[in-house]
């Protein structure tokens, strides 16, 4: 009822420009709370690993620290962003703008219920493979414009590792693909509802985790090295290796640093969606809806912060293996055998 | 159809937005007082030297090559997987269809493993 009457409202007052009036509205709508989201999330990691390492964790600003983000967003906006002598300038500018984009751009085909989405397109999955590679240039294109040999070494390492966990996650899509016969993320949410547990009230045991269990974990150890989260935090490993980033300061230093949050939130909410059964509810007899979606989200951002706090980093050589050497042919090995398991009179998948 | 793709757009521009502003937004408000040293690329302390558009190891290349390739045959892959299900019910294409995807893998995975074995995948 009041929305109807607000596009009235709007339709008269905008004529023609309305439909874009109205897009940029809901598109608002989405980036407003991720990046509240983003901002919390930084702090929600300092919390919870601070008390993983039975620390407080930030409380001084606002109660709780609740204040924290944005007190070090104001502080960031306050420090000067140094130019290098000898930089590509306006590469160096522009390199940001490659990693954050795409984090937000994605998010115009995620869907939150089986009706709301900005853009219902029926290749959204595809559309998220080929936004999200962009994001490596803005690591590679940094890393040669800032004229320091240690942001070049580390472009070139972090988006070689980038790169690598591209193919297993994309393999890992693949045999998504093969049991959801769409590439719309919706559908594919959808196909994850039926089956014979869904059909006897446990919706859970039917989402893809469970019978695509090895690309499951292919998936989810591949979004963390894909963004340089530790125990692959091969990109800036605080202590120990500076990375891409290491000339920028103040917001073009922030600009990166929204980015990987940014772009934890989509892998985390891709995960949710693809495996863990998206906006459907896990048992028969609570209702679907957006809720689950955001807990399932929370849960494996959750799990991004727990390793971090639990594994030692990872050496560069271990995790080219890793990638190469064993989830590449893991993930061929079960493509073929989810193939083989479709073919066979044991298709769970009609 | 293709309007459907409009919020698409709209978000990239959005997006590209989001990611310029904090910058634009840096440059202004932020003070500005560059001197020869804190502009000089960092090096733990010691006076630059050489160019840093250096040589690098071959390996990344290697890499960049190979994962050109792999992602290709996702790419290739992907509308096959999109439709695998139907092919699957279709009785006329099901095992051509299935076989077909065997050969393309099977083709894929002698690739692999001579890169494999010519310790293009080694990073030691």
């Amino acid at each position: 009822m009041m929305i109807d009457m607000l596009q009235q409202l709007l339709q008269g007052f905008f004529g023609p420009v309305y439909p874009l009036v109205w897009t940029v509205l809901k598109i608002v709508l989405i980036i407003v709370p991720l990046l509240l989201g983003v901002a919390y999330l930084t702090f929600w990691e300092r919390k919870v690993i601070g008390w993983m390492q039975v620390r407080i964790g930030p409380n001084r600003v606002g109660p709780w620290g609740l204040i924290q983000p944005i007190a070090d967003g104001v502080k960031l906006m306050m420090k000067e962003i140094v130019i290098p002598t000898g930089s590509d300038k306006g590469v160096f500018l522009i390199a940001p703008m490659f990693a954050f984009a795409p984090a937000l751009a994605a998010w115009a085909v995620i869907p939150f219920n089986d009706t709301l989405v900005l853009a219902n397109v029926n290749a959204s999955l595809l559309y998220i493979m080929a936004i999200t590679s962009i994001g490596v240039y803005g690591i590679i294109l940094s890393g040669w414009a800032s004229n320091s040999k240690y942001a070049f070494l580390g472009g070139m390492r972090s988006a070689a590792q980038m790169i690598s966990y591209e193919v297993a996650m994309g393999l890992a899509l693949v045999v998504v693909l093969m049991v959801s016969n769409s590439l719309n993320l919706g559908d594919i949410v959808k196909s994850q509802g039926q089956g014979m547990f869904a059909a006897r009230g446990l919706g859970f045991l039917s989402w893809n985790w469970l019978p695509l269990l090895p690309m499951f974990a292919v998936y989810l150890i591949s979004i963390v090295a894909e963004t340089n989260r530790a125990p692959f935090d091969m990109a800036e490993g605080e202590s120990e290796i500076v990375g891409f980033h290491v000339e920028y300061s103040g917001m073009a230093f922030a600009v990166f640093f929204l980015a990987e949050y940014a772009n934890m939130i989509l892998v985390s909410s891709l995960t949710a969606l693809l495996f863990l059964g998206g906006w459907l509810s896990p048992v028969g007899f609570l209702p679907d809806s957006m809720f689950w979606l955001f807990a399932k989200i929370t849960a494996v951002l959750f799990f991004f912060l727990w390793i971090r706090a639990t594994f030692p980093r990872y050496r560069y050589d271990q995790i080219m293996r890793l990638g190469w050497k064993v989830f590449i042919p893991l993930c061929l090995i079960w493509l073929v055998v989810v193939g083989c398991w479709m073919m066979s009179p044991w298709n769970i998948w009609k | 159809m293709l309007e459907n793709y409009f919020p698409v757009f709209v978000f990239i521009l959005i997006g590209i937005a989001f990611g310029i502003a904090p910058i634009v937004i840096g440059l202004l408000v932020a003070p500005h007082r560059p001197d020869s040293e804190k502009l000089s690329p960092y090096e733990c302390g010691f006076e630059a030297f050489e160019d840093a558009r250096m040589k690098f190891d071959v390996r990344y290349y290697l890499i960049a090559i190979i994962f050109i390739l792999f992602d290709l045959e996702v790419a290739f892959l992907l509308p096959w997987a999109t439709i695998f299900k139907e092919i699957v019910q279709t009785e006329s294409v099901k095992w051509f269809g299935f076989a077909e995807m065997l050969v393309f893998i099977a083709i894929l995975v002698v690739g692999y493993v001579y890169a494999w074995a010519k310790g293009a995948l080694d990073w030691e």
